[in-house]
């Protein structure tokens, strides 16, 4: 079956769109999305229906920490995120809210594991940014690949059984092979924010019978999505970013 | 991890063991057969038990992510991988004959045929390193030869993919690899410098050409490490016959910077096609080492080998092409060949690294018989490069990047693309010729070539004469 794995959407729905279409034409047969559905961007209300209408249908979703904080005031967020999230809050409606704050922590899907940051202690909101962080999260689950997102920079990160590490920055449309003899923990760039230097959105695809992941890239509407961000007198930086992709 | 279940008459996914014809400390080959596979198979299985190196595995998992990914004549063939859950193998064609091992006892070859074996060597790398892909293991037991003459190169367990995760990257403390072949760097931890395969196959040429490992046998790390600062013996001080081009070249893939090598596979192989090109330098005529004290110096000075930024392969080779122009010295138009310089000078500022060659094709009758002197009893050929030379002047190349060739061809065309494709051409820079009779008469060379090439083809015309009006030449006066 084809997965495909998305994101960091953060509200941004033309983003979205794009991944989502472009998903589909290569194949995808099941979604997952594994937080941060909200944020920064200025459509959460579509995001979170379009979220809730996949999830109807079957996909797996996770809950992340911006998720979080819009049903709790106790998440620390930078000034900008927090400007955002008290927007955002404003927005959704109770059921959106409510399916945001029932999301589940991390989900378990035969020997893979979907979670929103380090899977050791998914709560904490811990950035993988390291092969140590990588290896910290990698020792904590017996899952054969491991999804997370959170930091808007795609990585792959694979743990030998004499617990060697690799790290690797995947190249667009590149099929790599998750062997079999080793943990690997797959490192999503964002949706609807990405911050690699490469502003098109970020999703992978992922074969669960060749163990082949492809790191993908969709070109959408950018000057669309951050004119939404300025319409709805959000913080500039966050519609300025989005054409930089950082 | 499960017992391997291998044994003769035994079957793996379809595929049927035959005879174990290898067993070696990493791992052991058996020939297999497959229905609907007419190719001789190989199946190459891990040694996976309790006791056995950790580096085993790693390599194999190397060659599973490589090995399918490869294509062409200088690969072996993949035809199927198995997963370390089940019984970990891959199945390649089996290439028939022997490794360059067997040749060991022959050494020194006759400098002709280790110019060739080695030739055909560097054109496979040149492939591979197309293909991102860093072999890392470059020495006789890794390489073979296809009845068609073809090097193939086996063994991927130490390469590197530069678009996929490199798994050696963490896995051991000290470098892998074969010790009297390992380029300086590695030594370093770098492992995304193609030009380590030039030093190795450098290595590799003074050992077929003096019967002498320049670097010796030792395999501890600081027998290894003296490479980074010590120079080796030049050949010829070992071989007082040695030919100046055959040291120039083999001491410039030696370089302990691999930014003094050959920038890529492709240009060294042009070298040893070439090698009455080959531009001497003051390497072609060392007598001796370095003295102490400048190995000393580069010992001591370890700016000589800084870490460097993360290496992009494809970026490298891109930068680094061979370009080819095809001249009409005789025929050709000033203004075309003025464009052709033009066109040539603007490709090459952008690429600092490439080389070019400038190409004339003396077309034979095809009936006559050719006199080599004109009527003026000059030597055609001669003057013909004399001519190339003074057109590529004012592009003010060095030396190390400029050949001239005059092909001898009943078919221009057919000529030039030959050319592109023994000398792995990259692009191809050709005049059209405008409104020539000749053209009308035989059908165009550039339009043949642009058509038919397998590199990049960019037809050059004289800039525009400002063209009439349809119909003006009536109304005017």
């Amino acid at each position: 079956m084809l997965l495909a794995v998305f994101s960091d959407i953060h509200g941004n729905r033309q983003a979205f769109e794009a991944c989502l279409k472009l998903a589909r034409a290569k194949g995808a047969e099941r979604f997952i999305l594994l937080g941060d559905f909200v944020g920064y961007g200025a459509d959460p209300e579509w995001v979170v229906d379009t979220a809730m209408e996949l999830v109807a249908q079957g996909a797996v979703a996770v809950r992340g920490n911006h998720d979080e904080a819009v049903n709790s005031t106790a998440e620390s967020m930078n000034n900008e995120a927090q400007i955002a999230i008290e927007w955002t809050r404003g927005r959704l409606d109770a059921a959106q809210r409510r399916f945001l704050a029932e999301l589940p922590m991390r989900v378990e899907d035969t020997d893979r594991l979907f979670v929103h940051s380090e899977a050791s202690s998914p709560q904490r909101w811990t950035y993988v940014r390291s092969t140590t962080d990588a290896a910290k999260s990698l020792i904590s689950t017996p899952a054969h690949v491991t999804f997370c997102g959170h930091i808007h920079r795609p990585a792959l990160y694979s743990m030998s059984v004499t617990a060697k590490m690799t790290s690797f920055v995947p190249r667009t449309d590149v099929p790599v092979q998750l062997l079999r003899g080793r943990q690997w923990l797959a490192v999503l760039g964002s949706v609807g924010q990405p911050r690699d230097g490469d502003p098109s959105a970020a999703f992978a695809l992922f074969d669960t019978v060749s163990c082949q992941i492809t790191y993908c890239r969709a070109p959408y509407d950018v000057a669309a999505a951050a004119s939404r961000i300025r319409e709805n007198g959000l913080p500039p930086w966050l519609a300025d970013r989005l054409s930089q992709g950082r | 991890m499960p017992k391997p279940l291998v044994k003769s008459g035994a079957e793996i996914d379809g595929y049927t063991i035959g005879e174990c014809v290898h067993a070696g400390g990493m791992a052991t080959l058996w020939t297999v057969t497959h229905p609907g596979i007419d190719v001789p198979l190989l199946m190459k299985i891990p040694r996976v038990s309790e006791g056995e190196d950790p580096a085993a595995i790693v390599s194999f998992e190397m060659e599973m992510m490589i090995l399918p990914r490869l294509a062409g004549p200088h690969v072996p063939s993949c035809f199927g991988t198995g997963d370390f859950a089940h019984q970990a193998y891959v199945v390649i064609e089996r290439i028939v004959g022997t490794t360059l091992y067997k040749r060991l006892p022959d050494l020194p070859l006759p400098y002709e045929e280790a110019r060739q074996l080695v030739a055909g060597i560097a054109t496979a790398l040149a492939d591979l390193h197309r293909q991102n892909v860093i072999h890392h293991d470059i020495k006789p037991s890794s390489i073979m030869f296809r009845g068609s003459g073809e090097a193939v190169l086996i063994d991927y367990g130490l390469s590197h993919h530069n678009h996929l995760p490199d798994l050696l990257q963490e896995e051991f403390r000290l470098p892998y690899g074969t010790a009297p072949y390992m380029a300086p760097e590695r030594l370093l931890g770098v492992r995304d410098d193609p030009r380590s395969d030039l030093f190795s196959l450098g290595v590799l040429l003074y050992f077929f050409t003096t019967g002498e490992r320049p670097f010796g046998e030792g395999e501890t790390l600081r027998a290894m490490r003296r490479r980074l600062w010590r120079d080796p013996h030049p050949p010829r001080k070992l071989r007082a016959d040695y030919p100046p081009w055959l040291q120039e070249v083999v001491l410039r893939c030696l370089e302990i910077e691999p930014v003094w090598r050959y920038p890529t596979a492709s240009q060294l192989a042009f070298d040893l096609a070439h090698p009455d090109q080959v531009r001497l330098t003051t390497r072609s005529e060392r007598m001796k080492r370095d003295p102490l004290s400048v190995a000393w110096r580069r010992r001591f000075n370890q700016g000589v080998m800084q870490p460097r930024a993360k290496a992009d392969v494809a970026a490298q080779i891109a930068s680094s092409p061979i370009l080819a122009v095809a001249l009409d010295t005789e025929e050709g138009a000033p203004e075309l060949n003025e464009a052709l310089r033009v066109t040539t000078e603007r490709i090459l500022a952008t690429l600092p690294s490439a080389r070019l060659a400038c190409v004339n094709v003396l077309k034979l009758n095809r009936i006559a018989i050719d006199k080599t002197l004109d009527e003026q009893g000059s030597n055609k050929h001669v003057d013909r490069l004399v001519a190339l030379r003074h057109w590529a002047t004012p592009l003010k190349l060095d030396e190390s990047r400029l050949t001239a060739h005059v092909l001898e061809a009943v078919d221009p065309a057919a000529a030039l693309l030959e050319f592109a494709e023994m000398n792995s051409v990259d692009h191809l820079i050709i005049g059209a010729r405008q409104g020539s009779f000749r053209r009308t008469l035989l059908g165009s060379v550039s339009a043949k070539v642009a058509s038919e090439a397998a590199c990049t083809v960019t037809v050059v015309r004289p800039p525009r004469m400002a063209t009439a009006k349809p119909g003006a030449g009536v109304v005017w006066g």
